[in-house]
């Protein structure tokens, strides 16, 4: 194990760096830029069982350190993700890759988790509890521990990877959101998803997004999702991803004193196409300056 | 796409609100008129997408409208000042199909990726029309530098200062060509995709995340299925639109 290495789940990363999902397509994108096998993994983008377009556009608005943005998981659908896009990954990508799964119903998320499940190339099936549940009356999965918790449940049932719970920022209590699904038998929980947010256009008055609303992220959202991954990672026993406005080496080592095991970076990517080839190439000279010999040391090191 | 660092040769007002950017830096990744950049700016978190008006072996030029706090910040920079760019965004235009007597529109700030196009298309003996269409006399811009490209160049301004009174349809109407070119606001694209009598192309914008396929911000419905308008527009030929309104 190097200087930067982690296991997450039981498999080892070289480094904790993780693109996120949404952020970083299926991969190819980012290979025409640089070798992505310098990369710990990396969270594909949110597929679901069948193909969507999304929402109406405009999609995305600006904030100060940050953007929101309201792309309504537009994917081709988990047969195409299969049939097209693993197959073109695996040309440009030699790791286990985390399979970022949503789905607007129980049944939804345990097919696309069960079909996923069946590929070689998928390291971890992280699943983001934060979809509207269609017959749950549009709230969402993760605002609610039992529903969290049921659709942990389910998918577990199909799979013999490690699934970690992607989890919404958008609660009162999250530690009981985090603890419902390690009972249910979740390997990980990552945080934090994008938070709710708003933009008014001053000259048309009317939301900057077609949606209305969209999911805030960036570097302004960073010390909540610190915040956030603190609180987890002390209140459960499985390993922790943070995320949220990460987007520099030391913004990793912040994360992973707060109890990440690995850091998966967001929307920093759209911005700086290679801020997480630098951030890991930065990561040795922060770790002296810092006098930290192995990252995997100072997980959770927070005093 | 690549990544580098421009030093701003030239930044100059055209008119009240659009202005010549001049950037110096390494041009290589961009191969077709009408593709893109996009331009980091300090304490603003999204870069700014703006089309490529000329290039030279190492040079680039852009012109914009001071419309937002991007836009504004850009028009304040100075000579010498540098700039993070993103380039080579975008399919952009397809001179293949021109024929011998293509039309190039331009409406506003849709006229830039026009000088590019038509000097190319110039280039390879065409006999090029350019349209460009504005509000008014004060808000032309570039209708020499067309002229002296060898284009011929007709004006229009919506009320009637200038050139042809109307809109740049009420010039193409006239025209006998082999096939259009045009950028402009969608209104304008709605209005030559019906009056044109030609194949052709247009440029869409839209608001962007990342500019480069990353994020699905700027994804749009075609009659040959969904595409990023950064990514296999922002050009698209008029048989695959789909008006979604």
């Amino acid at each position: 194990m190097g200087r930067l290495s982690v296991e997450l789940c039981g498999i080892t990363l070289d480094n904790p760096v993780i693109p996120a999902s949404g952020t970083f397509g299926y991969g190819y994108e980012y290979a025409d830029l640089y070798d992505i096998n310098c990369l710990g993994t990396f969270s594909f983008k949110g597929t679901t069982k069948e193909p969507r377009f999304g929402n109406p556009t405009p999609r995305i608005a600006e904030c100060y350190a940050g953007m929101i943005n309201a792309v309504g998981l537009q994917n081709p659908g988990v047969e195409k993700v299969v049939a097209e896009e693993l197959p073109k990954l695996k040309k440009c990508f030699n790791k286990p890759v985390m399979a970022n799964i949503s789905g607007f119903g129980v049944e939804e998320y345990a097919y696309t988790c069960e079909k996923l499940d069946r590929e070689e190339q998928v390291g971890w099936l992280e699943v983001n509890v934060s979809c509207p549940n269609v017959h749950g009356g549009g709230m969402s999965f993760g605002t609610d521990p039992k529903a969290a918790a049921e659709v942990t449940a389910a998918v577990k049932k199909v799979t013999t990877k490690p699934v970690i719970v992607k989890l919404s920022p958008n609660v009162t209590d999250i530690v009981s959101i985090a603890k419902a699904c390690e009972d249910a038998g979740a390997d990980g929980i990552s945080l934090i998803n994008t938070m709710l947010g708003m933009r008014i256009d001053l000259r048309t008055r009317k939301p900057v997004i077609a949606n209305k609303m969209g999911g805030f992220s960036g570097s302004a959202i960073f010390p909540v999702a610190v915040r956030m991954v603190y609180q987890v990672a002390n209140a459960v026993k499985i390993p922790v991803v943070g995320m949220g406005g990460v987007s520099s080496a030391e913004d990793v080592i912040e994360m992973m004193l707060a109890g990440a095991t690995a850091v998966e970076v967001g929307a920093a990517n759209l911005v700086n196409p290679y801020v997480c080839k630098q951030i890991i190439e930065d990561l040795p000279a922060v770790m002296d300056k810092y006098r930290i010999n192995t990252l995997s040391e100072i997980i959770g090191g927070v005093k | 796409m690549k990544q580098g660092i421009f030093e701003i040769m030239e930044n100059t007002a055209l008119t009240e609100s659009v202005f010549k950017m001049v950037l110096s830096g390494d041009v290589s990744s961009i191969t077709a008129p009408g593709q893109f950049v996009n331009i980091q700016l300090d304490g603003l978190f999204l870069r700014r997408p703006i089309s490529v008006c000329d290039l030279g072996e190492n040079t680039l030029t852009i012109i914009y409208k001071a419309v937002g706090k991007g836009t504004e910040q850009m028009s304040r920079m100075q000579p010498g000042e540098k700039l993070d760019v993103l380039t080579g965004l975008g399919n952009g235009y397809d001179l293949t199909v021109a024929g011998k007597r293509p039309v190039l529109l331009g409406g506003g700030v849709g006229v830039p990726p026009m000088y590019l196009l038509a000097k190319q298309l110039l280039d390879q003996g065409k006999k090029v029309t350019v349209i460009l269409g504005f509000n008014t006399e004060s808000e032309i811009f570039y209708e020499k530098e067309f002229m002296a490209l060898g284009a011929d160049v007709i004006v229009t301004t919506v009320d009637g200062s200038r050139g042809i009174k109307g809109f740049v349809t009420d010039a193409l109407k006239m025209l006998d060509y082999t096939y259009f070119y045009t950028c402009g606001p969608e209104p304008m694209l709605k209005a030559v995709y019906k009056a044109s009598t030609t194949s052709g192309q247009m440029s869409f914008e839209k608001r962007m995340g990342c500019g480069f396929g990353a994020c699905m911000g700027c994804s749009c419905k075609t009659l040959t299925g969904y595409k990023r308008i950064c990514k296999e527009g922002p050009v698209m030929r008029k048989e695959e639109i789909l008006w979604e309104d």
